[in-house]
């Protein structure tokens, strides 16, 4: 910290700059690895090969897709709302960036050490859908207009099982900051909160059926917030000609692309950091320490993604009733209980 | 109560089926993949494929029988007879060819690959091949020609087949002539020279090659008398 104030305003201001992009650096090499994971996994689970022309097996069209889309001609209807059109995708995008700014990706690399990380990201992350509104509304087509209504209909219900799960994580560690509470579970895979955390063993065996039902709840609630299926109502290619981003196209239909995929991450780095274990090693004090944090966390987090990827191309869409009956009749009054049983065994 | 259970039933249906799911697709994850790279590996088709026509036109007699069962009317078939001392050669299944066949052919753009026109051929020289692949920038292009005689070989065989229909024409006038000769001088007896004279001219008119001439008066004159 010393050495970074010797370097004055400029410098700092440089070492800011370079922190920030980091991440984004990230979100692009991830972006082009999961563009691939979906089509190979998707293919394979139909008993498919999906690319094999491009590259090895494939491995070069992420390449071929993103020259595509900077080619794709830019257009914008008429009948739009010109501003609002053109601002929705970088909205949408600002809105999950913001998000990684809380996220610790290892011991040492932490965008913002802010003391409310976890609610920093859930009140962020809110940007995206006043961006998929936007998007919706400004291109004044009905079928889009429907997908960014449903969206906010959708990740408004679905933010308060979200939260009240960050919030079970929370009382269990003490802190909102992600980098505290990934510290608290460090230790080994017996210390991550999912397996009661860093807590005498008696209350660790009773916390241990709250803390794994909160984990598939944030689970399944983080789906719905990044609208993958079953929960991609807003998208629904089948009715709704893509919803909210019909009428986009090249590099700001790419830029929801990527926003959507970056989200994937997001909720998974939560996830991760929330319940299992973050950048912390499975195995104590073997293969840690900050790159080795690094690993671990982009490597957890990858397993999540995987696991949104697989149950997308197993399960059907939800229909619009069927969602708000999951989240309002079963998620959140299963959170209560969970919320009411950690507190009472926390206290005891 | 009931409602209760209801309720707890569901969720546990909905865990339950979305495991079991879930395990079929993971499951499917190391099932090896049951499609073909198509242009690099290719389907086996069934024997009786019925795809690309294809005519080996060296055993084409030129009967016109594939032209008339196409339903599309695809195939078109020109023929020029050959002169009786042409030797087209045989089919590989024995039969005697005595057509030319200038012009054969298939518009595959019509084609309705109904098979059709391959089982009245006598020489089995059409076929329907397993060739699927042959899509053209031009539909002209699609119009096969199956024909190999040049234009030279086609205006030949032509020309050849006027000269000897004239020579058979020129002949059978003067067998006629001949004939009525004939009858006039049963009829009247004593000018028998008459008749020869008359006759000759045309021939001559006809010329150059003696050969056929003298093959085709060798068979004529006998038919002539019987006929008048």
């Amino acid at each position: 910290m010393d050495a970074l104030q010797n370097l004055g305003v400029w410098g700092s201001i440089l070492i800011a700059v370079v922190l920030s992009a980091l991440p984004i650096i990230f979100i692009l090499l991830y972006a082009l690895v999961t563009l691939y994971l979906e089509m190979k996994v998707a293919a394979h689970m139909q008993d498919r090969l999906a690319y094999m022309r491009t590259g090895w097996h494939g491995t070069l069209q992420p390449f071929a897709d993103i020259l595509k889309l900077l080619q794709k001609e830019d257009t914008i209807s008429s009948e739009a709302d010109k501003k609002l059109f053109i601002l929705a995708p970088y909205v949408v995008f600002m809105g999950t960036y913001a998000g990684f700014a809380a996220i610790p990706f290892s011991s040492i690399y932490i965008g913002s050490d802010i003391s409310l990380g976890a609610f920093f990201i859930v009140a962020v992350s809110s940007l995206v859908v006043i961006g998929i509104l936007m998007g919706g509304w400004a291109s004044n087509n009905k079928w889009s207009i429907f997908g960014a209504m449903r969206s906010a209909a959708q990740m408004v219900s679905y933010e308060i099982p979200t939260a009240l799960a960050i919030l079970v994580a929370v009382m269990i560690t003490g802190s909102l900051n992600l980098q505290d509470v990934t510290k608290f579970q460090e230790g080994g895979i017996q210390n991550w909160v999912v397996f009661g955390g860093t807590l005498p063993l008696t209350q660790k065996l009773l916390l241990i059926p709250f803390t794994v039902i909160t984990f598939l709840i944030l689970f399944t609630a983080s789906l719905a917030e990044v609208n993958r299926t079953p929960f991609d109502l807003p998208e629904a290619e089948s009715e709704l000609v893509q919803g909210f981003n019909t009428e986009y196209s090249g590099m700001r239909f790419a830029m929801f692309y990527l926003a959507e995929y970056a989200n994937m991450f997001l909720v998974s780095a939560v996830a991760v950091s929330l319940f299992l274990g973050g950048w912390s090693s499975p195995f104590g004090s073997v293969m840690s320490g900050p790159v080795w944090g690094i690993f671990w966390f982009v490597g957890k987090g990858m397993v999540l993604v995987f696991l949104q990827i697989w149950i997308r191309w197993t399960l059907p869409r939800l229909r619009v009733d069927q969602l708000m009956y999951t989240s309002w009749k079963v998620l959140t009054p299963f959170l209560f209980v969970c919320i009411f049983g950690v507190g009472l065994i926390l206290v005891l | 109560m009931s409602a209760v259970r209801g309720y707890f039933h569901n969720i546990w249906l909905a865990v339950s089926t979305v495991a079991i799911g879930m395990k079929i697709t993971f499951r499917h994850l190391f099932v090896p993949a049951v499609t073909l790279q198509y242009p690099d590996v290719k389907l086996k088709l069934p024997e009786r494929a019925r795809n690309r026509l294809y005519v080996n036109i060296d055993d084409c007699i030129g009967c016109d029988q594939c032209s008339m069962a196409c339903p599309v009317d695809c195939i078109i078939i020109e023929t020029i007879k050959s002169t009786p001392d042409q030797d087209l050669g045989v089919t590989s299944d024995g039969h005697k060819k005595r057509l030319h066949v200038p012009k054969f052919d298939i518009d595959i753009a019509k084609c309705c690959y109904c098979g059709l026109c391959v089982p009245p051929c006598p020489t089995e020289c059409i076929v329907m091949t397993d060739v699927f692949e042959f899509s053209e920038f031009d539909r002209h292009n699609l119009i096969y020609n199956f024909s190999i005689m040049t234009p030279d070989d086609i205006t030949a065989a032509k020309e050849k087949l006027k000269k000897a229909e004239e020579e058979a024409a020129a002949k059978k006038a003067a067998a006629a002539a001949a004939a009525a000769a004939a009858k006039a001088s049963a009829a009247a007896q004593p000018a028998p020279p008459a008749a020869t004279p008359a006759s000759p001219p045309k021939p001559e008119a006809g010329k150059a090659s003696q050969e056929t001439p003298s093959s085709a008066d060798a068979a004529k004159p006998g038919e002539a008398p019987e006929k008048s």
